[in-house]
């Protein structure tokens, strides 16, 4: 039980019984839809920017404890932040996630949470598929992404 | 040394179902420190000793290529081959052997008869009639074909039951109807479809039939005879074989006009730049030298299950399913998906409040191995509003403490979500 605990720590299960910046933006400079085929996830990420900085961001959709809760932190951690910041961010998830080799840096403060994946091969998509979603909207992508 | 495992001699059909939990050298290992409980079947099985050991014999001393060489093992392995088929033959009930090509799978089986019979007597205004509770390895194919054919794809809805609704089924069933395709026994929902009957309306229809066989094999005795389908597609490792084998059956009528499909070696008989004579059947859908040691251990599979009584298996079967699905209940807020009056023992269900990644996740830690996701099979979760189920899939070699084991993981999901 305990590898469990240290997947569904309980920061984890509060942001998926009670996700942040839930719902759409109706004026979002960039609307983004990501598909997780393993299991049919989808999600919806919109992000209103104000120059370089992400002045708003949301997301909407179904997924598994894991993609709500990273959605719902991610989009909490973000909001306000200048997108070099965001992308920089990005690359340190992105590492946690598929990497062990280094403990994650203090930077990324209560998105350690999600560092329990790493343990479930299968459920890294899970974690990832928001933050894929948030890349592609800064670069100014319009399709669909997916985690494939 | 005999390469062929020759039929059993007239051995008492097994009834103790029970019994023959002891045959699968994995179902005695343990996961996480737990005991394994395997309840993942439907997506694949796994295999007795038996047919381990035909698969190592023929891949330790009597591999060659098939249907080539004069020499002392391949002929051993051509045999092995060729009785392989004869057993499949023999174990459906198909009139003739040159019926059953040897396929990757259910999904390549299909693929075969959508391209080479529907890409040969498919054109704009026709229709293809399929339900709505299919695999997508029986919607994409079709689509496909009907996307470069101009025919097009309908799909028969089902009932809240996850029963084909056939009134619906009737109405769409008519004389531009060239192809039925329908699931056998659904994979999502466990709904055992009245076969016969829809066969036998779609034939009056003046309609071929191609029945998904995959999840029946394990549960049923299938009589293709009997059943009257023109095709029926089922894959070795849903029924005890290894993966990367399969069959399609098919009527030799219907296969002898068939174009064939992929070309290559085995299914010539001369090839010269002017053009190319094909080789009979059933060689002439097998191009390529064939998954040799896959057919031996489906060949091993099919003697396995012929030994069984498919009445105390079905008994066996229904008591898990019954006993599972009463249990489910204790499980606070627990839905099962599929509720059709004939149903196998495969048991879709979703946790209000718990995704079904988590609950597959957490029961995993106990041991318990579901399927989670949506069973590749997108139209039915759709159809029942939710984007995912977990699925637990009993088999012959499952017993009562796999479901006490089950619910208790399931228990432990609960807690940790409230």
């Amino acid at each position: 039980m305990n590898e469990l605990q240290e997947l569904y720590r309980e920061v984890i299960l509060d942001h998926n019984r009670q996700p942040r910046n839930f719902g759409a933006i109706d004026d979002a400079d960039r609307v983004i839809d990501g598909v997780n085929p393993l299991c049919g996830d989808r999600m919806t990420l919109y992000v209103k920017l104000d120059g370089a900085t992400v002045q708003d961001v949301s997301f909407r959709g179904t997924g598994c404890a894991i993609s709500v809760a990273s959605s719902s932190l991610m989009t909490e951690r973000i909001k306000g932040a200048s997108i070099d910041e965001t992308m920089n961010l990005f690359e340190m998830v992105h590492d946690m996630l598929t990497s062990d080799a280094n403990e994650p840096p203090d930077k990324l403060d209560k998105l350690v949470a999600l560092a329990g994946v790493r343990e479930y091969p299968s459920r890294v998509k899970c974690a990832s598929l928001a933050w894929h979603a948030l890349r592609a909207a800064l670069k100014g992508a319009e399709h669909e992404v997916s985690t494939e | 040394m005999s390469a062929v495992a020759t039929k059993s001699p007239d051995l008492a059909p097994i009834t103790d179902i029970a019994s023959l939990r002891e045959d699968f050298p994995a179902l005695q290992q343990r996961v996480h420190g737990q005991p394994l409980t395997y309840l993942d079947s439907a997506a694949s099985s796994q295999c007795p000793q038996a047919v381990l050991d035909a698969v190592v014999r023929q891949q330790s001393l009597d591999h060659a290529n098939v249907h080539r060489g004069v020499h002392q093992l391949s002929e051993r392995s051509t045999l092995a081959y060729e009785s392989a088929r004869e057993r499949v033959r023999d174990y459906i009930n198909a009139a003739s052997e040159h019926e059953i090509v040897f396929t990757r799978g259910t999904t390549e089986s299909i693929n075969l008869v959508a391209e080479s019979l529907g890409g040969s007597r498919l054109s704009a205004g026709d229709e293809v009639l399929i339900t709505w509770m299919e695999h997508h390895s029986n919607i994409v194919p079709w689509q496909m074909i009907c996307e470069r054919t101009g025919a097009r794809l309908v799909p028969a809805p089902i009932t809240d039951a996850g029963e084909i609704d056939l009134e619906a089924f009737d109405r769409l069933l008519t004389d531009r109807t060239r192809i039925v395709a329908f699931v056998h026994i659904s994979n999502a929902l466990g709904t055992v479809n009245p076969a016969r009957e829809l066969i036998a309306k779609a034939h009056a229809a003046g309609a071929v039939v191609v029945v998904d066989g995959a999840q029946a094999m394990p549960h049923k005795r299938v009589d293709v005879r009997d059943l009257d389908c023109d095709f029926y597609a089922f894959s070795g490792h849903k029924m005890f074989a290894p993966t990367g084998i399969g069959v399609l059956y098919g009527k030799e009528r219907l296969l002898e006009e068939m174009p064939p499909w992929q070309g290559g070696g085995e299914m010539i008989l001369t090839v010269s730049f002017d053009g190319t004579t094909y080789n009979a059947l059933p060689c002439k859908f097998e191009a390529g030298t064939p998954n040799i040691t896959g057919a031996v251990g489906l060949g091993a599979a099919v003697d396995y299950l012929a030994r069984i009584d498919f009445a105390a298996l079905e008994a066996h079967e229904t008591a898990l399913l019954g006993h599972a699905s009463e249990r489910l209940t204790e499980i606070d807020g627990a839905r099962i998906i599929g509720t059709a009056a004939d149903k196998a023992s495969v048991l879709s269900f979703v946790i209000d409040g718990i995704h079904a990644h988590d609950v597959g996740t957490i029961v995993d830690a106990a041991g318990v191995a579901v399927r989670t996701g949506h069973h590749c099979a997108m139209p039915v979760m759709d159809r029942f509003g939710v984007a995912a189920t977990a699925r637990a899939s009993f088999a012959l070699y499952n017993d009562d403490d796999d479901i006490d084991r089950l619910i208790l993981g399931l228990r432990q999901a609960v807690e940790l979500f409230r």
